[in-house]
């Protein structure tokens, strides 16, 4: 491999770049082919689920298995909107509170001078190891001496606690330049209005990234339900989906209502990513740790 | 100009102060409710015994010992299941990121971008989809995908129970996490590597660099030691919280034979299916010692001093 030829973040192709591309392209698509099967499998009605051997495409999509899907849940007694209703509350709180809360500490971080400052920020970048799944027992513990059992405050608090959404917010923030923000100090302006008026506008891309990381966490989240819930009323829309799909998978027209509720939870967060791509690959610029 | 709105006058240092511990406050109190108090109660518990009904009572290091003494599948099974899951996932996915990142940004920026998401998507499918997903590709039946496909090739006679199997259940599990790592860690080490000032290139060019692998060694990987670092966490946590694969795959918690069983399902077992929360909360404390020793390393490699 000469260094001739290619750079880094090129304006035009090159006949060397082809190499790269003779490698990548094959990888992402064999990456692609489960989702592709999956979204197949979730359009093939009854005869194509039953056929053998399996075909990988659709040939004839219908809509059936959504229906289906919407019909056996309707069955249960509670209505698929409930749980719906309860996922999006969720991830809106828990989107809201820990935009919110990210920002107000990430600017304190990085724009207040206080004692213990780069001590609050170095336990936040080690806890970046932290794996909540490892704990889920004491936080059981946590969530029922605070008497939040059964609550929505159950499904909301654990996972605000993120190092990782306040450590991207406080490493963007870091760059924003200190002048701005002491010019408008010496105005006279308190600090909720510095965040409001000039933190904020400034840190779209970061927002954005803490918003999808937050929505990811919650959407597909099946802890919260099935440890700190009881009431079948207040469970979510991933809960339900997972339980509903372990008992559909045994039947061959089950598979393909399975498929299609998977893709009911993953879609979701694929629009909500490729809208705001660009936003976080800004953020992720300034993602280092020392 | 001081302004007497609180009850007693205040510098305007102290209300600097005031102001700036009421913004850190709220995160700091559910930073200590949801991380800091669960780790230290897992520790805590683990020298007790505890079945949830009757109180806490003090056990030594009796968790411990049983772990190596008396409990055959965690040191028969678990400890090595994990092990070898967390050193190929972990560092595999990392240098899999690493690579992806860096071909990538030796291409223009529109085709980097619908590549970069093409591979980020698996990591973004979530738990319930990559169960069914997988499950579907590797039903133990003829309708299965990956059976259908060998028995029509005739490479196989009959259909291999591949989710239930001691000799695939792993492997499978290893496919599907390394599938799903390339995530922020992944686009943290994409942004690094475009980060890099071209000058650092040209002039390692004027100095006699030779060929790529001098390049990547002496300069790309110096100069973007951070995003590295961060990448190398993110992929050991990946890996890690990943860890209930095994038994979303197989069904069933302990996996037929241990064969799947990582110390995270050994953890859900003992604490939700036989309430031994103080075992339980030994083997936590086990996994934290396992991730910590893993960033550790990265930090030794990748660390900025």
């Amino acid at each position: 491999m000469s260094l001739k030829g290619t750079h880094i973040n090129p304006k035009k192709f090159h006949r060397s770049q082809i190499k790269f591309y003779l490698i990548l392209v094959p990888i992402a698509a064999v990456m692609l082919l489960p989702i592709f099967y999956i979204f197949s499998q979730a359009l093939k009605p009854l005869d194509e689920l039953m056929l053998f051997p399996p075909r990988f495409f659709v040939q004839k999509p219908s809509l059936r298995n959504f229906n289906m899907l919407i019909m056996t849940a309707g069955e249960t007694g509670i209505p698929l909107t409930v749980y719906l209703f309860n996922s999006v509350l969720v991830a809106v709180i828990a989107i809201s509170v820990n935009l919110t809360l990210t920002m107000i500490t990430g600017y304190a971080l990085s724009k207040k001078r206080f004692k213990g400052r780069q001590t609050l920020f170095n336990i936040n970048q080690a806890a970046l190891m932290f794996v909540p799944i490892a704990v889920s027992i004491p936080t059981f513990l946590v969530i029922v001496n605070m008497g939040i059992l059964d609550t929505l405050a159950a499904h909301i608090l654990p996972l605000l606690a993120m190092p990782v959404s306040l450590f991207l917010m406080k490493q963007f923030i870091d760059q924003l330049p200190d002048e701005i923000i002491e010019a408008a100090r010496v105005d006279g302006a308190s600090d909720f209005y510095i965040i409001r008026k000039i933190v904020v506008p400034l840190t779209k891309p970061a927002l954005a990234t803490v918003a999808i990381l937050t929505f990811q966490a919650t959407w597909s989240n099946l802890i919260t339900s099935q440890f700190y819930i009881n009431s079948e009323l207040k469970k979510t829309f991933a809960f339900y989906m997972s339980t509903l799909t372990s008992t559909l998978e045994i039947t061959v027209a089950g598979q393909g209502m399975a498929a299609a509720a998977g893709l009911i939870m993953f879609v979701p967060n694929l629009v909500i990513f490729i809208i705001m791509q660009n936003h976080v690959m800004d953020t992720m610029s300034h993602s280092g740790v020392k | 100009m001081m302004k007497h709105d609180f009850l007693f006058p205040v510098t305007k240092k102290q209300k600097n102060i005031l102001s700036s511990v009421m913004l850190v406050l709220p995160y700091v109190l559910i930073f200590l409710g949801f991380i800091i108090v669960p780790i230290l109660i897992a520790f805590s518990l683990s020298f007790t015994y505890f079945d949830t009904i009757n109180p806490p009572e003090f056990a030594g290091f009796d968790n411990y010992v049983y772990m190596l003494t008396g409990d055959e599948p965690f040191v028969r099974n678990i400890i090595p299941n994990t092990l070898k899951y967390a050193f190929i996932v972990g560092p595999g996915g990392f240098a899999l990121s690493f690579l992806m990142a860096w071909m990538l940004a030796q291409l223009q920026r529109g085709p980097r971008k619908y590549l970069s998401l093409l591979l980020y998507t698996p990591s973004m499918v979530g738990a319930i989809l990559v169960t069914i997903l997988w499950r579907s590709l590797f039903n133990g039946s003829e309708t299965g995908y990956f059976n259908a496909f060998l028995l029509h090739y005739d490479f196989i006679e009959q259909p291999i129970q591949f989710l239930q199997s001691p000799d695939y259940l792993l492997n499978i599990m290893i496919i599907v996490s390394l599938w799903s790592s390339m995530g922020i860690g992944f686009l943290a080490m994409l942004a690094g590597i475009l980060n890099i000032n071209p000058e650092l290139y040209e002039a390692a060019r004027i100095d006699g660099m030779k060929n790529r692998f001098q390049e990547i060694f002496y300069i790309t990987i110096p100069a973007m030691k951070p995003q590295m670092l961060f990448g190398a966490v993110m992929a050991i946590v990946n890996a890690f919280n990943m860890g209930e694969i095994g038994v979303l795959l197989s069904g069933i918690n302990p996996t037929p034979q241990y064969s799947g069983s990582l110390i995270v399902n050994h953890i859900a077992d003992f604490g939700f299916l036989r309430y031994e929360m103080g075992y339980a909360s030994a083997l936590s404390v086990v996994l934290f010692l396992i991730v910590f020793a893993f960033t550790r390393v990265s930090k030794i490699l990748f660390g900025s001093d």
